[in-house]
């Protein structure tokens, strides 16, 4: 929130709100993220199986701030920065709330995994993870702390993870070629590391609506004016 | 925005006495727009508004610097005949003000006082045309005749804007026209305000930021004399350029 309140205790009361509802849910489909990695890497199923329950508290919150938003929007009127961080929630809301699906594809694909005999060491997809992670984690940050500079970097780093979902690819690609056994478990971990690869681009959607809220700038699609 | 500068003010100061109510005021209003003045009390918008028809003349010690042009003309010269001025600029204030008679002759009055129409037929359509030019006269057509303080409020304040139109001017200034109605009658005058801007140049004085953002295209924001911000509205209300502008019109201020 802006150093200056409202004057409006309530409006300023509803706009906290929405932003510790927005917090606590990033919190959880980051935590989610980070479960459904591990339970892979240290071979969990119950863990697999926690990730994929907890989605539905996800459901819960996304739905609970969509009213929100429209309750703010219809009964205050926002304007301004105000307008401009209500309409981000309602778009990094769905961003979230597709990372928490991708957490449970990823948790599902780990069980599945989990129950054949381990193919390789996984090496590529844990950095991956970590990365996806941390692009997530600094898109949120940069959401509380309005941040726009650090959105910027979010975006950037987001080729850093398309490359590294090219470089196992073509790994995973030799082995299934080396022998045909290993395709069922290489196309699975393909489909997680394109999970991963997914997290990255909603962090940077994240990141973009963060630029427009902090400097009424919309910057998708190739639009970002220039700076002067 | 493409249309023409109806209203060049530049560099302008104004002062009641020793107090300086503006200072260096610049804005370019739009033919057929809508240009809404926002601010606090005492901001100096409503003083703005005045100046713009020299209704400040009337203010001893009130004194202008500056430039003030009507169509490229200065409003503020010697030469300008400040009769003509008020009736090319029109206004209409904050409680509405008829005059002690019938709906008829409100209307009536500007047009056989400034010599427009001296036929009783040339008259009539003029009130008719501005009563439904005023969204009016559906609801007074039957009863013309009545006392004009017989209306409701809201009726009232058509009733002003029928006669302010019925001197056919070109620039309508209204000092916050609907801050005394209730919500029905403030969505018809708003209306009214969307229908206006084909044909006049309406500049709007409100304390009301969400009237503003309705219904005008550019707006400015006024702060102790100063004009802080102007924009076009949509711009305004969504991404303001200055940090006093986004607190005032997201009720941070004071």
């Amino acid at each position: 929130m802006p150093d200056r309140e409202h004057t409006s205790k309530h409006y300023e009361q509803q706009l906290r709100l929405l932003k510790d509802k927005l917090l606590l849910m990033s919190h959880q489909a980051e935590q989610m993220i980070a479960d459904a990695i591990r339970s892979l890497v240290e071979r969990r199923p119950t863990l697999a199986d926690e990730v994929i329950s907890r989605d539905d508290t996800l459901d819960q919150l996304e739905l609970e701030i969509d009213t929100l938003c429209y309750q703010i929007l219809a009964l205050e009127q926002p304007v301004a920065r105000d307008l401009r961080f209500l309409a981000t929630a309602l778009k990094i809301v769905r961003d979230i709330e597709r990372i928490g699906d991708t957490a449970v594809n990823i948790a599902e694909r780990a069980r599945e995994l989990i129950q054949e005999p381990e193919m390789k060491r996984l090496i590529a997809i844990p950095l991956m993870a970590e990365a996806a992670q941390r692009i997530l984690k600094e898109s949120l940050d940069a959401f509380v702390n309005e941040d726009a500079d650090l959105a910027e970097k979010v975006i950037e780093s987001d080729t850093e993870i398309d490359d590294l979902y090219e470089q196992i690819f073509r790994e995973l690609l030799t082995y299934m070629i080396e022998d045909t056994h290993y395709v069922s478990r290489a196309i699975k971990l393909i489909f997680i590391a394109k999970h991963l690869e997914r997290v990255g681009d909603h962090s940077s959607n994240i990141a973009e609506m963060v630029v427009f809220m902090v400097r009424g700038q919309d910057i998708r699609h190739g639009t970002r004016p220039d700076r002067g | 925005m493409a249309n023409a500068v109806k209203i060049h003010v530049g560099d302008t100061d104004f002062f009641y006495g020793l107090n300086q109510a503006l200072y260096n005021v610049n804005i370019q209003i739009r033919d057929r727009c809508v240009t809404a003045l926002i601010g606090p009390s005492g901001c100096g918008k409503s003083t703005f508004l005045r100046a713009l028809n020299r209704m400040n003349d009337l203010i001893p010690g009130a004194r202008l610097a500056g430039r003030v042009e009507l169509d490229g003309a200065d409003i503020y010269s010697p030469t300008m005949d400040v009769t003509l001025l008020r009736r090319r600029v029109g206004m209409i204030f904050q409680k509405s003000n008829p005059f002690p008679m019938s709906i008829y002759e409100n209307v009536a009055y500007g047009p056989r006082v400034n010599g427009i129409a001296k036929r009783r037929s040339e008259l009539d359509q003029i009130v008719e045309r501005t009563l439904r030019g005023a969204a009016l006269w559906d609801e007074v057509r039957d009863g013309l005749n009545r006392s004009a303080m017989s209306l409701s409020g809201g009726q009232q304040q058509r009733l002003c804007i029928a006669r302010a139109l019925a001197v056919e001017p070109e620039v309508i200034l209204m000092d916050e026209p609907a801050s005394a109605l209730d919500p029905i009658s403030t969505a018809k005058i708003e209306e009214l305000i969307y229908q206006l801007k084909r044909d006049y140049t309406i500049v709007i004085v409100t304390h009301n930021m969400q009237q503003a953002a309705r219904v005008s295209d550019e707006t400015g924001f006024f702060l102790n004399g100063h004009l802080v911000e102007f924009s076009e509205t949509k711009k305004l209300f969504t991404a303001p350029s200055k940090r006093e502008t986004e607190d005032y019109i997201t009720g941070r201020f004071g």
